[in-house]
């Protein structure tokens, strides 16, 4: 490391950036490859649904798959407003 | 047993045929008999970079279709009488390389060569499907790029489900990283992803880094594969990157910031 270095550390790099958000996308891409293809559909009428009677936002709700040796597991994982139970 | 290379990336123009130019030329100067293949139909680059472009007459596509053998197709290499070049064809037919001719070809080169190098089109279309169809190796070229890594993960997904060895359940394709184009002042500063960065997300036998070098744009120039220029740094490391390949264990030269003491103490770039 050069003299100089020591009072660049200060300036910080986007390289740690980049690995990060890569590290994120990166992971998610590996596990929705195995995801089955009508999971995007399921999702999208599950919200649907939900809609009708809860006003959730289009981010509201996660569906995930997963896959081990022995089981295959779908995970439904819905965030309901804060405010909701008083409007109903 | 000859052994099927692909040189591939997901993400164009990171340097997969200046690669497959190197790597085949170290190989055969170490005396393999080596052949490299130019997959890229309608976009025949291999051609310039190996400096025959004005002996092609067959091509890959001609050799499928039966229209001129493959000893009518290959092109001797004029600074090496080991290496040969097949190069591909400037149709625009998307479908002008089968599986089935694709595979018969590399049978054929199997007899008579040890090596055989695929130089990959970018993409993950048919072309570079083929490409690495048939590979026993893979070398995946990365950038230390946010992009460029993210479409050589796709390309390890694919090499491991798409791949021939794959679907008749043999063991995988030997899967290796290259990473190339890069720039130890720029990682020093946090500019730029680093080796280990990379690693940590793609996981891969690392087998060379070549840095970022104007020998690449001279060695292009003339048409010489820039391992013959082995005063430049990319020419060491590739001619690293394939003595590590062929089982010699070898140094990493070009990851760290080597451009003098008195330029490091005070930091100059
Ligand atoms: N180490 C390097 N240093 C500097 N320039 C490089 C280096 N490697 C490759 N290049 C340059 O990058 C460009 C793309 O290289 P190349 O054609 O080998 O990439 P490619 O992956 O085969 O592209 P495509 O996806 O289009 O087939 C060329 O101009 C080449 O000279
Ligand atoms: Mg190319």
């Amino acid at each position: 490391m050069s003299l100089l270095d020591y009072f660049r550390i200060s300036k910080v790099g986007t390289a740690s950036l980049a690995k990060e958000r890569l590290q994120i996308l990166v992971a998610h891409e590996r596990t929705s490859k195995h995801q089955p293809s009508y999971l995007p559909q399921l999702q999208k009428e599950l919200l649907e649904v939900i809609q009708k009677y809860v006003k959730v936002s289009q981010d509201a709700i996660s569906v995930t798959f997963e896959q081990d040796e022995h089981q295959e597991t779908l995970e439904l994982n819905i965030v309901l407003p804060d405010n909701q139970a008083k409007n109903t | 047993m000859a052994r099927i290379i692909v040189v591939t990336s997901g993400k164009g123009g990171v340097g997969k045929t200046t690669t497959s130019a190197a790597i085949a030329m170290g190989l055969a100067k170490k005396g393999h008999k080596t052949a490299v293949i130019d997959f890229d139909v309608g976009l025949r680059n291999l051609d310039l970079i190996m400096g025959c472009e004005r002996r092609v007459v067959y091509d890959f596509v001609n050799v499928i279709n039966g229209e001129a053998t493959l000893n009518q197709a290959l092109i001797r290499d004029k600074n090496c009488n080991l290496l040969y070049i097949l190069p591909a064809s400037q149709t625009r037919d998307k479908d002008a390389l089968s599986q089935e001719g694709v595979g018969r070809v590399l049978d054929e080169l199997k007899k008579d060569f040890k090596y055989i190098v695929c130089d990959s089109p970018a993409g993950i279309e048919k072309g570079a499907h083929l490409a690495m169809y048939f590979a026993d190796d893979a070398f995946v070229v990365t950038n230390p790029e946010v992009s460029s890594v993210r479409d050589s993960d796709r390309m390890l997904g694919i090499l491991s489900s798409k791949s021939r060895r794959a679907e008749q359940n043999e063991e995988p394709i030997n899967e290796f990283l290259l990473l190339t184009r890069y720039a130890p002042e720029r990682v020093k500063l946090g500019e730029m992803l680093s080796v280990d960065d990379v690693q940590d997300i793609l996981s891969l036998h690392l087998l060379g880094v070549i840095p970022e070098s104007k020998s690449v744009l001279n060695a292009s120039n003339s048409g010489t594969p820039v391992i013959l220029d082995e005063k430049s740094d990319a020419g060491q490391a590739y001619a690293d990157i394939v003595a590590r390949y062929l089982g010699e264990e070898r140094p990493h030269r070009f990851i760290d910031d080597k451009k003098g003491f008195f330029r490091n103490l005070f930091g100059g770039n």
